[in-house]
């Protein structure tokens, strides 16, 4: 039996979804859906843009209007839509490395333009679609199948990224935080802005076997026991956090909308005529 | 005194103009000499008629904004020369697969790389059909003067809107700088092409499905009355992707279709002192100037020349240069590149003439006399 | 082609010589002609040689660049050195007095205090390219004074057409004097 809200939100006749069993991008799609719901959007209202990769085969499944674009463009090609019609509430879905490897740049500008969208990076640690290579997300140290000898690199943080590029709402849950990613898609919905939502996922396939975590289960695990909300964190003492991330809203602020700004321009010329 | 209508105005000032006649309410773009005027003059004007002007953070971005831009249902454009117009490409293969009208403005400067950024070059005719990945239509309007400018730009959106298909502007540092006499035409005098909407009310609508007296899809915007999903991979009637190749060998067939079945539609040329001519120059853009003063000055001395001069670069226009190729015993085809469009002229005009080129590619205009040398020499 | 004129308006970045060919250009529009201005582009537009092109036809113009010209302004030293021998016999040559004389038979030369009369009689030396405009009209008739007029007001600063009309005034002097 389909729920109510598949069958409301969701294009039934493209379903099941190309994820691996174990794969925590269905989870976090579905947490979208509901904080649309819950908000009461009209579907025709809600625009979904994603680029490539694994969680950007996204609003392919999402019954809104749905735009899948080239790897790492998705907010470029978002900000035009939103340029060309602010009444819609733009949504992107993208991945680590669609967001922080080849759309860096548009992260970072669509962030300090603060144009009212609400980005949600399904964030698994890797790149799944072209089979497990390292991800800017990937910890240093840890394997992918460009990194046999362990990654050297150093990862992003993509909230303190998004934040000091500007982003005026920053949030980070993961998988297992079902309703945690929905609350946090809800407050980044209604805030007038650019908002980031990191959505920690889990990629069993390709990560979880590459770096030995064993199976999803175990690794949904992970999420729940290495984590600590931001709200709790201040109090524990340094070495209860040893190992563990951050989970919670990090940043919130009011600051002028880009398409808003941009309205009080072409304002003052009819205010002239 | 000049009446109201006629200006001093400069060809990237004129492809603006030529935009806004055309219906433009969205550009978004990256500043790149000698196209910067482009999104300069848009930055000024479209807000004054409630359109929008956003300066990307890259030129990716750019041509990314206003596919975004075309889908939710504005009239979008962007403008580039030299090394943007290859990080257009990416995207203007999205355009093409994904059938998004849109226009792009290439100023063409000498290449390759940062090249020559302040000078002429014509050297993008190549790069304008093949530089995106992948078998795709594209149509590609080169203008030889101001008022050109604005009437091919005008062209390009129609184009674009009717065919749903990026079109390229190929104009030149030279037409793009240079102030010129125009007469701006009234509204009335300019056609205007709009792309076609899916009726109210339909009980699903298909945003890739073409009915037998239909050129293109229907084409709703975001936001509208009906919900569609658009992917650049290869996809069926329903927008959705497919991997099933009788699905990709119909999508291509029909978007290379749409243009090749119209070419005759799409052709815009001008012919000038062909009829008796023994020599033809063709050439296209600035170039074209110098090639018609080339034949002034050659008929002047006796020898009968003439000019063939397409305005549409893409498609080929394979019927006219192959009917010019059988009068003449000659064609010299002039541009500003080391020999590009002659390759498509060799092919459809060497088993009835002989086909010769006039080429430079140091950032200098060919002048006149270098082309009436070349009409001496064959 | 005979009755076509070319001029090459050459000075230093800043003396304001694509306006003064932009105006030029118009003037050539507002007596019915067929005009077309390119000029330099890049770092030379903003200090050193900087030159403006018009022609001006009563036919069409299809070669759009200056070659060789009819008509050579030179308000420095440097500009002159680097476009005189872009002038044709019988051509006109109009120079600042600061530039030195060429040693040239087969062109008329007007040396004249374009600058001095900007800043000192105008005490504006920005209008030197209007002073300079108004000198080659008065010597070449190449547009009607008219035409000239409507298109230095039609192009100038709100606000400062009284200083630019009085310019023309005095480059139209320099020649008469």
């Amino acid at each position: 039996m389909t729920s109510t809200l598949v069958e409301n939100h969701f294009r039934i006749g493209k379903l099941p979804h190309i994820w691996c069993p174990g794969c925590g991008h269905g989870i976090i799609m579905r947490s979208i859906a509901v904080a649309i719901d819950e908000l009461g959007y009209d579907k025709n209202d809600v625009c979904v843009v994603s680029g490539i990769g694994c969680s950007s085969r996204a609003p392919g499944y999402m019954d809104f209007n749905t735009l899948h674009t080239l790897h790492g463009r998705a907010l470029a090609y978002a900000t035009g839509v939103k340029m060309a019609n602010p009444d819609l509430k733009v949504i992107v879905i993208t991945g680590d490395g669609d967001c922080a490897a080849i759309g860096g740049n548009h992260l970072i500008h669509a962030s300090r333009r603060n144009i009212d969208i609400t980005t949600v990076v399904f964030n698994n640690n890797i790149y799944g679609m072209t089979g497990g290579q390292y991800s800017p997300t990937t910890p240093t140290g840890e394997k992918g199948t460009t990194a046999p000898f362990g990654n050297i690199d150093r990862n992003f943080d993509l909230c303190n990224l998004a934040k000091g590029a500007g982003a005026t709402y920053v949030a980070r849950s993961t998988a297992y935080h079902a309703n945690m990613v929905k609350q946090q898609v809800k407050a980044a919905l209604e805030n007038k802005g650019f908002s980031f939502v990191e959505a920690v996922s889990i990629c069993p396939t390709y990560y979880g076997r590459k770096n030995k975590k064993g199976d999803a289960v175990s690794m949904m695990e992970y999420l729940k026991n290495s984590t600590v909300n931001v709200k709790a964190a201040d109090k524990l003492p340094k070495e209860k956090l040893e190992g563990k991330f951050l989970v919670g809203e990090f940043y919130k602020s009011e600051e002028p909308e880009y398409t808003e700004e941009y309205k009080k321009i072409i304002d003052s010329f009819q205010k002239e005529r | 005194m000049a009446k109201n209508n006629v200006k001093l105005m400069q060809g990237n000032e004129a492809c603006v103009e030529g935009a806004l006649a055309a219906g433009m309410k969205f550009f978004a773009g990256y500043p790149i000499t000698p196209s910067t005027e482009i999104a300069e003059i848009s930055s000024l004007r479209l807000p004054k008629v409630g359109g929008k002007f956003i300066q990307m953070e890259d030129e990716i971005a750019g041509m990314a904004a206003i596919i975004g831009g075309s889908l939710a249902g504005l009239k979008s454009m962007t403008a580039t020369s030299g090394p943007g117009f290859s990080l257009k490409q990416e995207n203007l293969g999205y355009a093409a697969i994904a059938e998004v009208p849109c226009v792009i403005v290439n100023v063409q400067r000498g290449g390759p790389s940062t090249g020559l950024p302040t000078s002429p070059a014509q050297g993008d005719i190549m790069q304008a059909k093949w530089g995106t990945h992948g078998d795709h239509p594209i149509i590609a309007l080169s203008p030889s003067s101001v008022r050109e400018t604005f009437d091919l730009t005008v062209k390009a959106f129609n184009f674009a809107e009717k065919y749903r298909t990026p079109v390229i502007l190929l104009t030149d540092e030279v037409i793009g700088h240079m102030r010129e006499k125009i007469e701006i035409p009234s509204p009335d005098e300019i056609e205007i092409i709009d792309r076609v909407q899916p009726k109210s009310g339909l009980e699903e609508y298909k945003p890739y499905e073409v009915n037998e007296d239909q050129l293109v899809p229907d084409m709703a915007p975001y936001g509208g009355e009906y919900r569609f999903h658009v992917t650049g991979l290869v996809h069926d009637e329903t927008g959705f992707p497919s991997n099933d190749s009788n699905v990709a060998e119909s999508l291509l067939n029909r978007i290379m279709k749409k243009i090749d079945n119209n070419i005759d539609d799409i052709a815009l040329y001008e012919e000038y002192k062909l009829e008796d001519a023994e020599v033809a120059i063709i050439a296209y853009g600035s170039t074209a100037r110098s090639a018609k003063s080339a034949v002034d000055m050659a008929r002047a001395e006796g020898i009968k020349a003439g000019l063939f001069r397409p305005m549409t670069i893409w498609p080929f226009l394979d019927k006219q240069v192959t009917e010019v190729s059988k009068k003449v015993d000659n064609v010299i085809v002039a541009e500003m590149n080391l020999g590009q469009y002659v390759i498509e002229v060799e092919r459809a005009g060497n088993k009835h003439t002989k086909v010769s080129k006039c080429c430079k590619a140091n950032g200098q205009l060919i002048t006149p006399d270098e082309i009436l040398a070349k009409i001496k020499e064959v | 082609m005979s009755n076509q004129c070319e001029i090459r308006l050459s000075g230093s970045g800043g003396q304001g010589l694509i306006l003064g060919g932009i105006i030029l250009a118009e003037a050539a529009l507002n007596d019915g002609k067929n005009a077309v201005q390119s000029q330099s582009y890049g770092p030379e537009a903003r200090g050193g040689a900087s030159k403006a092109e018009v022609i001006i036809s009563d036919n069409d113009i299809n070669y759009p660049k200056v070659r060789e010209c009819d008509i050579l302004l030179s308000l420095t030293q440097l500009a002159c050195d680097e476009y005189l021998h872009t002038l044709k016999e019988n051509g006109v040559l109009v120079i600042d007095e600061s530039v030195k004389t060429p040693d040239r038979d087969d062109i008329k030369v007007y040396s004249l205090p374009i600058l001095k009369t900007a800043s000192e009689k105008i005490r504006k030396p920005m209008v030197a390219n209007i002073v300079a405009l108004a000198v080659i009209n008065q010597i070449t008739k190449v547009t009607t004074k008219e035409s000239l007029e409507g298109a230095v007001l039609k192009r100038v600063p709100r606000g400062t057409e009284d200083i630019n009309t009085n310019a023309l005034k005095e480059g139209f002097n320099l020649v008469n004097a």
